[in-house]
């Protein structure tokens, strides 16, 4: 679809407001509806809107598969790293209270980290299922 | 660290698996699972050691108490079904180096062990939580992390074994979560403690249907006769370390899961008074052993006759349960450990013969114990053990089941578990039969399966003739595990 030109300018222009909404569901899961799912999905939706319009090779370019798949392992590891860290700091596991001095914020802060890396494995493994979908029997990819 | 332990038993497979599935050597990937797994196995027996001293431990997720937060909670049930699993998983996963090199691609090795160790943290989390949406999600994660597994079968038929899984284990899913939900919607907890102290004075429909669709959700996943269907083709056609590791521990644990449910939320005076459990699960778990074993003698892919075979093992082990009584429990406890290893054993004989062969059908096996004497010696040790020779793990638990069927007045049922019993003697026998009787006819560079798989094999028929002659201590963890599920212990 790359020889439409409206398509082609509409989707860079959709593009990063997809993504800029993504992120504004990620952080501001705290205080209305969304979180890491949400966010993962709607980022990777960016990107399969790229992939629609530019093609598969072009968004391969943009976002390497070692860069999805790094995502879909990293998000695990850095909820896992934020539970072991509350218990480095003697308290139960995902207990967010001895991340910081207040209390407050250390659960702030615990929540904000957990549902970051929901959101980059969510990201990384949708984007991996729409590529091995849509690099189905092509050789070329 | 010490009274981390419970949360450690999950989260140690499941940190190690994103970091198996980024390298991307095979075999670095192989060696962070070895040590996840052997440290899972440490862990357990930790936990074991624990509560055989001191009672339940008691662990809050995020320091939420229970009942509001997730609470993991181990006592002599869940440890020992944990030290069988991750006691399976550490044998299995050594063995895993030379026959996953043989059956599966380069680029999909780190993959697959990264669904092992996902499979391994969702059957242990299973074990060890308290709450039944945390259950639920822990079935999930080792579901699907199965269904992937199967389906990287070197055959291409492991796809759709892996599809009639796939589809079977999501109904048997959403059947639990049915369940878990109208549970919840009486009762407004999650926690099983708290379920069970508040389930009896709610009663009515909604729990009966709650109980009903758990109890043929579990069914399913556990492969009760007639919901088996999808049993036999996953077992066969998947990856040789897949099977021995999914036979010795997933029914395991969903059987853990048919316990914890009927005894430890609902209770034995609601199950089996109120509800009859006992004329539901009998019938079937005779049918299971004579329908099952029966079909298995006709087979003529030894992995699927194995598989079959299985199921009939499960029937002895709701055979147990139906009984609802210390002995018939403590039998069906006991098979739990036994079965683990019996069939340990023989699914990894069968793939040192699909490792140096290339085929596990029956007329592959001809003549096979003048080529691979070791394998095939383990495969009769094993079938020995299944079929219950004394000195083996088999008796052991044929005898507490027969023990308990006669002290119930059910002479029928004790007639039927020994004629699974010679069964079995004819199906083992087949296969032994063109092992040791037939010339062999294969290819002339067939030799013994490599120590590497040799060793790990061994181990189980090994554990099969020790835990068969000295039963103290599986019989002992058994009979206290037994007790505390029907309240009637210390």
């Amino acid at each position: 679809m790359s020889d439409q030109i409206i398509l082609r300018v509409a989707t860079k222009i959709i593009v990063p407001t997809i993504l800029l909404f993504a992120l504004y569901v990620q952080f501001h899961g705290d205080f209305g509806p969304g979180g890491g799912f949400q966010a993962g999905v709607i980022a990777a939706a960016a990107f399969v809107l790229y992939a629609l319009v530019f093609g598969l090779r072009r968004t391969h370019r943009v976002l390497p598969t070692w860069v999805v798949r790094t995502c879909a392992s990293a998000g695990v590891l850095l909820y896992g790293g934020v539970g072991l860290a509350t218990m480095i700091g003697g308290a139960e596991f995902l207990n967010y209270n001895v991340l910081a001095h207040d209390p407050e914020h250390g659960q702030h802060y615990g929540i904000l980290l957990v549902e970051l890396g929901v959101m980059i494995t969510v990201f990384g493994v949708m984007v991996t299922i729409f590529y091995f979908f849509a690099a189905r029997g092509r050789e070329d990819l | 660290m010490i009274n981390h332990l419970p949360i450690l038993q999950v989260i140690v497979p499941l940190m190690a698996a994103p970091v198996a599935a980024l390298v991307r050597k095979r075999g670095v990937a192989w060696f962070i699972t070895v040590l996840a797994t052997w440290a899972s196995l440490a862990i357990a027996v930790l936990l074991l050691l624990d509560v055989r001293d001191g009672g339940t431990i008691r662990y809050a997720l995020g320091g939420w108490a229970a009942p509001w937060g997730i609470e993991y909670r181990v006592d002599t049930v869940s440890a020992y079904v944990l030290v069988i699993v991750a006691g399976i998983g550490a044998i299995v996963t050594p063995y895993a180096l030379l026959s996953v090199r043989r059956e599966i691609g380069v680029k999909q090795a780190p993959l697959f062990y990264s669904a092992l160790l996902l499979c391994l943290c969702g059957l242990l989390g299973i074990t060890i939580t308290g709450d039944v949406f945390n259950l639920f999600v822990f079935l999930e994660i080792s579901s699907i992390s199965a269904y992937a597994l199967i389906a990287m079968g070197p055959d291409r038929r492991a796809l759709h074994a892996a599809y009639k899984y796939l589809i079977m284990g999501s109904i048997g899913a959403t059947f639990i979560v049915i369940g878990i939900g109208m549970m919840y919607m009486m009762t407004g907890t999650l926690n099983m403690a708290d379920l069970a102290r508040l389930l009896p004075s709610v009663g009515g429909r909604t729990v009966t249907v709650a109980f009903a669709f758990l109890a043929v959700g579990i069914s399913l996943k556990l492969a009760l006769f007639p919901l088996h269907q999808w049993l036999p083709d996953a077992y066969a056609y998947a990856p040789s370390t897949v099977t021995a590791f999914l036979a010795s521990t997933a029914t395991k644990v969903a059987f853990y899961v048919l316990l914890r449910v009927v005894f430890s939320v609902f209770g034995v005076v609601f199950a089996f008074e109120t509800m009859s459990l006992h004329w539901a699960l009998l019938p079937l778990a005779i049918v299971a052993v004579l329908f099952a074993s029966l079909t298995a003698v006709y087979q003529g892919n030894v992995k699927r006759l194995l598989a079959y075979s299985s199921v009939a093992q499960i029937g002895y082990m709701i055979l147990g349960v139906s009984l609802a009584t210390v002995t018939g429990l403590t039998a069906g406890l006991l098979h739990l450990f036994n079965h683990a290893v019996i069939k340990g054993a023989l699914f990894l004989a069968m793939g040192a013969v699909m490792y140096r062969v290339g085929s596990v059908r029956i007329e592959a096996m001809q003549g096979l114990a003048k080529r691979m004497p070791w394998t095939m010696a383990a495969f009769v040790a094993g079938g020995f053990s299944l079929i219950g020779v004394p000195l083996t793990v088999g008796f052991v638990s044929k005898w507490y089941l027969v023990l308990g069927a006669i002290e119930n007045d059910m002479w029928l049922v004790a007639f039927f578990v020994l004629v699974g019993s010679l069964l079995a003697v004819a199906y083992i026998w087949k296969v032994a039969e063109a092992a040791y009787f037939k010339d062999y006819i294969g290819d002339l560079d067939v030799r013994e399966a490599p120590l590497g798989l040799l060793v790990p094999m061994w181990a189980l028929v090994v554990a099969n003739f020790y835990f068969g002659v000295d039963a103290n201590l599986t019989v002992g963890v058994a009979r206290q595990a037994a007790e505390l599920l029907l309240g009637v212990g210390p």
